[in-house]
């Protein structure tokens, strides 16, 4: 599904990513780990289309396209959703509007006809119950005086609705408290498919132990320096990072 | 990759809809303005003695006038003697009197702005009177209206029809001696709408107005009285566009509204004159002075404008709230791109006791415009309780644009309570980036965020016409991002 070879990238002339290599299948959990400043957000924005970033060599496939020539929203129509670390508030865009026109973008994109309004409703409304949303969210404005918990699952109540088959959780785990982050993690695993794989960015563990990654990145100064099994996260929590940090230094 | 600034900058063109151009004979006066050109245009009017002495007196004082340059708006002085003060389509004898006197072209560029004059086609529930430079030339379910009481009609032919109604009100609101344009005005305007509700009427459908520039160096002079006697409402809608040409027109129109007690008045505006082209080239000067009266107790008077075209806008649609428990509305949204310049707000003059007013303005500046809100809330000495609530926004959509804003308060009375608020954002990376990345163009990411901050005010906007005003927000602001 996604194939990154050798990716530099750089903001400005400081280069942020040195050569990475990654592959993931369909279906596959990958999580990204590593100390603050390592470029997991780079990659999580450079993999979703954000600007002010260069990639000065390397390429990045996605479904055998070259996803580094599409605009943002033609990624976000083949396919790619990144949950925002810090998700904008729309003041006066209703929610279910955003949504809607999100998804009919989308379905459009893959010419399929708009949804038709009762069926938005339904679909809606099932997904708000799966993530314990209180239906009124659907009618404020976009994230607007939503608390970090209300936000959070705002993202997820997107990705459940958009059905993206590349997910990049970019800190989803941030300023959540324990309930909302087990309300967050029970909506991600129930979007687990064969067809749909994820890259979450995370600095800590503990999502971790919601949602079961297959493998684990350690990216330490633009590296991956280290790749594994769920066992690693526990290693991590155990040792921190900066024995990875001096592993590379040293080699 | 997403839209940065810069991007955003350089992506800001437009084509204007309506900058076509009917082909028409017309009688147009040769361009000039002195007393011969006056008893000239009451002439052809038609009009009653008392008129042309009001024009005269107007036109006398407003040679002692300057031209205003206390607003935030920079143009070459205008030549008023390079202007036409009279062009009209080519009449049979008085004047239409049914469509099919109408000069098909006329209808055509009407149909073509999506007003159809053919009562048939129009909106169930609005009537129109279409005015084509400086004359009226149809005027739709007259008679639906008139077996309610209300009368509609253009102010050409109320001035001959309802002398009385004309002598009373005419100027009550904004006398001839307020400001350099009403000045003007006063002098020279040509038509416009009247429009009278008799007592207790609630006037049976949406009322609006079409006004069209089409000849080339005239100016449009309109004038539009509306009066609500007691414990009547009106719900009015003025739409406005011109051709694109290259140099600068005069629109210096003057409305006047007056409500009774228990009167209400809606009065909605969707102005979207030629704003020049990409350069700064052309364009309307759209220098009007709107003023309501709530003359009665417990009257009412919104004033909602929507306000995206013309090179230069300096309006301040007002409410004098005279009577008791008097409410005065101003609601606004005025959108500023390329070299468009806006100075726009409102006056709330609180003379009556528990008078209330609210004023919402929301700015929205791209390209290179200039958006600035200025506002006055006077409280008087009488107005013992009044309230005052403001809330004034700007968005700017790029970085080559000014958002300004000067509020002025005056309190004299110690009951008072004026409240004001302010915020500039701005469209953020952040915000475009969200949307792109849920599958939005950027332009409908701005689009949509554009109508969000101007949620407030579209919905006092008559529902079909939020519509049309969405749609030309989006309009307007089409190409303003990559």
């Amino acid at each position: 599904m996604l194939t990154i070879k050798n990716l530099h990238v750089n903001v400005g002339d400081k280069p942020i990513l040195k050569g990475i290599n990654l592959q993931i299948n369909p279906g596959e959990i990958h999580a990204i780990m590593g100390p603050n400043g390592s470029g997991k957000s780079t990659l999580a924005h450079i993999l979703s289309g954000k600007s002010g970033y260069t990639v000065t060599a390397g390429s990045v496939a996605y479904n055998n396209k070259d996803l580094i020539d599409m605009a943002p929203e033609i990624r976000a129509r083949e396919g790619v959703f990144l949950a925002f670390q810090y998700p904008v508030e729309i003041p006066g865009v209703s929610n279910i509007y955003l949504l809607k026109a999100a998804l009919n973008a989308i379905r459009k994109h893959q010419g399929l006809s708009e949804v038709d309004a009762m069926d938005f409703l339904t679909l809606v409304k099932g997904k708000v119950r799966l993530l314990e949303m209180d239906e009124k969210f659907l009618y404020r404005a976009v994230n607007e005086g939503f608390s970090g918990g209300e936000k959070k699952r705002n993202e997820i109540l997107q990705m459940a609705i958009l059905e993206p088959r590349l997910c990049i959780l970019d800190e989803t785990d941030s300023g959540l408290d324990i309930d909302a982050l087990k309300i967050v993690s029970e909506g991600v695993n129930s979007l687990r498919s064969p067809d749909r794989s994820f890259v979450m960015v995370t600095h800590y563990q503990r999502l971790l132990d919601y949602i079961k990654p297959d493998f684990v990145h350690v990216l330490a100064n633009g590296q991956i320096v280290k790749s594994g099994g769920p066992e690693l996260a526990l290693e991590l929590e155990e040792k921190g990072y900066s024995w990875l940090e001096s592993d590379q230094v040293a080699a | 990759m997403s839209a940065s600034t810069q991007e955003i900058n350089n992506l800001i063109n437009q084509d204007y809809k309506q900058g076509f151009v009917t082909v028409l004979e017309t009688e147009t006066f040769a361009p000039g303005l002195d007393e011969e050109v006056i008893h000239r245009l009451s002439k052809v009017k038609n009009e009653p003695e008392f008129m042309l002495e009001y024009r005269l007196k107007a036109f006398r004082h407003w040679q002692t006038m300057r031209s205003p340059e206390w607003a935030f708006v920079k143009f070459d002085p205008i030549d008023y003697q390079a202007i036409s003060y009279y062009s009209a389509p080519k009449r049979k004898e008085d004047g239409p009197k049914s469509l099919d006197e109408i000069d098909p072209q006329v209808l055509e560029a009407y149909k073509k702005l999506g007003i159809p004059l053919d009562e048939q086609e129009r909106l169930a529930g609005v009537a129109v009177d279409a005015v084509f430079d400086s004359v009226s030339v149809a005027t739709t379910f007259k008679g639906k209206l008139k077996d309610a009481g209300v009368i509609f009609c253009p102010i050409s032919e109320a001035l001959r029809d309802h002398p009385d109604l004309i002598k009373q009100y005419l100027g009550s609101v904004v006398p001839h001696t307020d400001n350099y344009f009403a000045a003007l005005n006063a002098a020279v305007f040509t038509d416009g709408s009247f429009v009278y509700i008799p007592k207790g009427v609630r006037c049976p459908m949406e009322l609006s107005t079409y006004f069209r520039i089409n000849a080339a160096n005239t100016g449009q002079f309109e004038r539009t009285l509306i009066i609500a006697d007691e414990g009547s409402h009106v719900s009015y809608l003025e739409g406005c566009t011109a051709p694109m040409r290259d140099e600068n027109q005069l629109h210096a129109a003057v409305v006047e509204l007056v409500a009774m007690k228990d009167a209400t008045i809606k009065y909605s505006t969707v102005q979207n004159w030629y704003p020049g082209d990409k350069e700064g080239k052309g364009g309307i000067y759209n220098f009007v002075t709107k003023r309501a009266d709530c003359r009665g107790d417990n009257s009412k008077v919104s004033w909602t404008q929507v306000e995206t075209g013309s090179a230069i806008t300096w309006k301040y649609p007002s409410c004098i709230l005279t009577g008791d428990n008097a409410v005065g509305e101003f609601y606004s949204v005025a959108l500023t791109n390329n070299y468009q310049q806006a100075d726009t707000g409102t006056k709330m003059i609180h003379i009556g006791k528990n008078t209330r007013s609210t004023i919402i303005s929301k700015g929205i500046s791209a390209g290179k415009g200039q958006n600035t809100y200025r506002g006055l809330v006077k409280v008087l000495k009488s107005a013992a309780y009044a309230r005052n609530y403001t809330q004034c926004d700007s968005l700017l959509v790029g970085d080559k644009c000014g958002a300004h804003t000067f509020p002025y308060v005056e309190v004299k009375q110690p009951s008072a309570q004026v409240e004001h608020e302010a915020t500039t954002s701005k469209i953020s990376e952040d915000q475009l980036f969200f949307c792109q990345q849920r599958g939005l163009s950027a332009e409908d990411a701005v689009s949509m965020i554009v109508n969000g901050f101007c949620k407030a005010v579209f919905k006092e906007l008559p529902m079909e016409f939020a519509v049309e005003a969405q749609a030309l927000l989006g309009l307007s602001l089409e190409g303003s991002v990559g």
